[in-house]
């Protein structure tokens, strides 16, 4: 195994670590989506997903 | 009569401290951005190994966890914005090469950066007209974060390409959680950091033209 791969390794297990106390109470405080809230951004997440699909059309 | 103005009084400073924090992030936003495509550039031209790209986010990490919580408040912070958005910068360059040596790869930087752009332009600027409160995504956005990473781990010692290209796509449809995520907390007064702000939007943009280039180097069948 290679230099690289131990240091990402290390690196994202640092993240997840540090990241872990944040997740827990941004999980636990976070408000509960209201009726079509979340229709709305998954539209969104939808128009992003098939503008990456336009995207990947131009270069190919 | 004083309770009237009071209530006058006090949206009308919170519309301006809103004003404020969206005019420095966005100004803020732009220089680092200016400051770190430089830095990309001389990367490239100095054409720096690939352990590059691990050093400097391995540095810009540290200054996120350590440095910026104890300077955000302070005119100190501005410096270790751009210490960390100069540093991520510079890391890109072994990147950049790489897919600019490919034979479209201008093309594909170019389409990459493009795309970014549109995608930050299109949501952040969704969110401020809207001035919807996307903060119901906050939990959900984090633990799925949190996923991708354990994923990305154990792809590290898997390396399944099929695998590495659905975390590209998922990371890209996270921080574009985030992006509307955090411009509600600008525009609703969650936040009123713009140093802090400015790092988050940042890594936002950063993590999707990462993903973007990795897509679109994939599928221009050179990869």
């Amino acid at each position: 195994m290679d230099w690289m791969k131990i240091g990402s390794a290390i690196l994202i297990g640092a993240m997840i670590l540090f990241l872990w106390p944040r997740a827990k109470q941004m999980m636990q405080e976070s408000r509960k989506a209201e009726p079509g809230e979340w229709g709305s951004v998954l539209l969104i997440l939808l128009a992003v997903a098939g503008f990456v699909v336009l995207l990947v059309m131009m270069v190919r | 009569m004083n309770r009237l103005d009071y209530t006058v009084a006090r949206p009308a400073q919170s519309a301006l401290t809103v004003n404020k924090v969206l005019k420095n992030t966005y100004m803020l936003l732009s220089a680092t951005m200016l400051f770190s495509a430089l830095m990309a550039a001389v990367s490239v031209v100095v054409q720096m190994p690939p352990m590059t790209y691990l050093l400097s986010a391995g540095g810009a990490m540290l200054l996120i966890w350590l440095v910026l919580p104890r300077t955000a408040n302070s005119a100190s912070g501005l410096w270790v914005v751009f210490a960390i958005t100069g540093l991520l910068g510079f890391g890109l360059g072994p990147l950049l090469s790489y897919y600019l040596a490919l034979p479209n790869g201008p093309q594909i930087v170019a389409t990459a950066f493009g795309g970014t752009g549109v995608i930050f332009l299109g949501l952040s600027g969704y969110a401020l007209t809207t001035r919807k409160d996307f903060s119901f995504m906050g939990g959900f956005l984090i633990a799925g974060l949190l996923m991708v990473l354990v994923v990305m781990l154990a792809n590290i010692f898997l390396n399944i390409p099929a695998l590495s290209l659905a975390i590209s796509a998922i990371v890209i449809m996270i921080m574009s959680g985030f992006i509307l995520y955090d411009t509600s907390r600008m525009v609703n007064g969650g936040e009123t950091n713009y140093i802090m702000m400015t790092v988050s939007l940042y890594l936002n943009i950063y993590n999707i033209f990462i993903s973007l280039l990795q897509i679109l180097g994939a599928f221009s069948g050179d990869d």
